[in-house]
């Protein structure tokens, strides 16, 4: 078994709004010299060419699974697609999902988890979303999709820079965190980002939710995006960053809350009692699971030494125990849910419930 | 499972090949194992016969069918390809950049193959025809008389006869994504896979839906006995066969379930062309073959985990042959 989980073939999905710079950012991940072999899924044969040997256009086609769960919706040609691309075993490295602007990732999301042979095969490595940062807040109000695909989002690039001001970048940023504040930010003209801040980000991978930690454990915005940026543009990423870290410091940057789109998160530093937890989760996101996009959790249950790592789209939750507590580590059990009309009182009080 | 290693077990002639298998057929005297990328290896069935490889296709091969004369098959690289037994190859259509993803062979050299949500029918006499069904083909199958095709897709099957122009198809309409389709021997029965773990069957004459569940996993190799008594079923531990002598099909009836694994689930099922005996090919690597009265067993490959990808018989009923996903083969003559 660790050997064919060892062979899952990555899938990094491509989403954005019409426009943003996605097909720009795709020909770059297949342009860098990184040797790596790429099967592509796209939706559209758009204008720009795409560059690689292994283009299959897929219908987006979304269905709904026979399971009783309204929101487990899949991509059925996914599903088609890549069986047939794992015929060809040792073609590629990875495969490229790029969703037309229009798309919901969330039954994209799915596929890696519903269907057992694709699941068997491959893992859903991160979901990345371009966003243009002239036309990104116009589409927040309008576009519905365009919302959905910052919220889904585990990488995002804050794209086409240089076609606003410092403080309208500051603004748009801020909408996103207000949306997403847990996804990996770039800010990026045409779309240019090292690729391993794009690709391997394991972020659908229960091993690596501890990677994710210092996003998580900020509750407080401000501080959060702080980091993410400390994060996000070290001193290798060949950015001058110099003058926005700048107006950090001026402008204070605050995430805008959004109307529609949250994303709330609790702690408690004592143990929760699985035989409360479980059944409330599982009832929360079967209650609210069409309205809650993605939901992650690190827990510490009463008597196990072991730290319990899941994560969730909508009413899917995949979990399991991660690794033992560390002796100096802080037994907190947090949790965090990005979603569509959250009820933050609700959730809040069903978690401290489940206190052991 | 209690299965000892048979005298036939060592009759089986091993064979290895350098890609996987993802089908095989037999055509005339000789049997073609169809690899993973696009070579078909052409072996004689005579003692000492070595395979020949043949390039079909450009790329993977998608979609295989044959009835015992020729293998027809579609590739990704957007051809439908026909071979015989002599090596010889034609390309019968294609798609420029689309998948072939799914061919059929039906009554009078008729050929059925689809491309995302279009099928078509080449006959050979007569003009080519062609289908738009409201989302991508997941099978196709022709009826066992007259040239009537069967395409399922998301939402149900419809029924097309390619001959009768203007006619719109028969829809039989469930819920869900199917994606295999065959017919009872006698036509009266329609049946298909599912993107869940179930069938989904029909009742043509009145479109009474037949329900087929309990799988724990997805079922992607079925086929009806020769008696049509049988639907034989992969995708849980032992083989599952649907009944289906009555006139209501199996409807209120439990299944019959042969040869089970405690550690293994079935791949692959492949009814013989003429006896109630069905090989049986399991995720493990081991291929059995069973006799549907009493459920006797014969192991023809023991377990290894090398996953059966394909088994074929001799239309005779007179050989089987198997493969799997790592490129190991099989062939037995009796």
């Amino acid at each position: 078994m660790a050997e064919t989980q060892a062979e899952k073939i990555p899938v990094t999905v491509l989403t954005g709004y019409l426009g943003a710079g996605k097909t720009t950012l795709l020909n770059r991940i297949l342009s860098q010299p990184h040797g790596k072999k790429f099967a592509v899924i796209v939706n559209e044969f758009g204008e720009i060419g795409i560059d690689n040997d292994l283009v299959v256009g897929a219908d987006e086609e979304v269905f709904e699974m026979n399971n009783g769960c309204i929101c487990c919706t899949v991509r059925g040609d996914l599903i088609r697609i890549i069986d047939g691309l794992l015929r060809r075993k040792g073609g590629f490295d990875g495969i490229i999902v790029e969703t037309t602007g229009l798309a919901d990732p969330a039954p994209v999301a799915q596929t890696f988890f519903v269907d057992e042979e694709v699941q068997a095969k491959t893992k859903l490595d991160a979901v990345v979303t371009v966003a243009d940062a002239k036309w990104l807040s116009d589409r927040l109000k309008d576009a519905p999709e365009a919302k959905n695909q910052v919220a889904f989002a585990d990488v995002i690039l804050l794209n086409k820079t240089d076609l606003v001001t410092g403080a309208e970048l500051d603004a748009v940023e801020a909408r996103i965190r207000g949306i997403n504040p847990y996804a990996k930010l770039y800010r990026t003209q045409k779309s240019e980002i090292d690729i391993a801040k794009v690709l391997n980000q394991g972020a659908f991978d229960l091993e690596r939710v501890l990677e994710l930690e210092p996003a998580f454990l900020e509750e407080d915005e401000h501080h959060h995006h702080h980091h993410e940026h400390g994060e996000a543009c070290g001193p290798d990423c060949g950015h001058d960053h110099h003058d926005h870290d700048h107006d950090h410091h001026h402008h204070g940057l605050k995430a805008v809350h959004d109307e529609e789109i949250q994303s709330v998160s609790f702690s408690t530093d004592k143990p929760l009692d699985p035989d409360k937890f479980f059944p409330w989760v599982q009832n929360i996101v079967q209650v609210e699971g069409p309205n809650i996009l993605r939901s992650k959790g690190i827990l510490s249950f009463k008597d196990d030494p072991d730290r319990f790592v899941f994560q969730g789209v909508h009413m899917i939750l995949d979990g399991d125990h991660q690794r033992p507590w560390k002796d100096d580590e802080k037994r907190l059990s947090r949790i965090v849910f990005i979603g569509r009309q959250l009820k933050r009182d609700l959730l809040e009080e069903g978690f401290l419930a489940c206190v052991a | 499972m209690v299965s000892a290693p048979s005298s036939l077990t060592s009759k089986v002639r091993p064979l290895a090949f350098e890609t996987g298998i993802v089908a095989l057929a037999f055509l005339d005297s000789k049997v073609a194992f169809v690899g993973t990328d696009g070579a078909v290896f052409l072996i004689g069935l005579e003692e000492g016969a070595t395979p020949v490889a043949v390039v079909v296709h450009q790329g993977g091969v998608l979609s295989a069918a044959s009835d015992g004369k020729r293998l027809v098959t579609g590739g990704d690289d957007g051809r439908v390809m026909e071979l015989l037994s002599d090596g010889s190859t034609r390309e019968l259509a294609q798609q420029k950049g689309r998948w072939i993803d799914r061919v059929a062979l039906g009554p009078d050299g008729a050929v059925a193959y689809s491309a995302g949500k279009v099928a078509h029918v080449l006959q050979a006499k007569g003009e080519a025809k062609s289908l738009e069904v409201p989302s991508t083909v997941g099978g196709l199958a022709f009826a066992p008389k007259g040239l009537r095709l069967a395409v399922a897709h998301y939402g149900g099957v419809s029924l097309w006869f390619p001959n009768a122009a203007g006619a719109k198809p028969e829809v039989y309409g469930w819920k869900g994504s199917h994606l295999g389709v065959t017919f009872s021997p006698d036509g009266r029965f329609l049946v298909t896979t599912m993107q869940e773990p179930a069938l989904h069957g029909w009742r043509v004459v009145d479109g009474a839906h037949m329900r087929m569940s309990g799988y724990p996993s997805r079922v992607k190799s079925f086929a009806f006995t020769a008696d049509g008594k049988w639907l034989a079923t992969s995708g849980s531990g032992e083989a599952i066969l649907w009944p289906f002598q009555a006139k209501d099909g199996p409807m209120g009836k439990e299944p019959a379930m042969l040869a089970p694994s405690p550690t293994s689930r079935v791949t692959v099922v492949a009814p013989h062309p003429k006896d109630p005996v069905i090989a049986i090919g399991y995720e493990d690597g081991m291929v059995m073959m069973v006799r549907i009265s009493d459920g006797a067993e014969i192991l023809l490959r023991a377990p290894d985990t090398d996953p059966v990808t394909a088994i074929a018989w001799h239309g005779s009923g007179g050989a089987v042959a198997f493969g799997t996903e790592k490129g190991q083969g099989g062939l037995l003559a009796f």
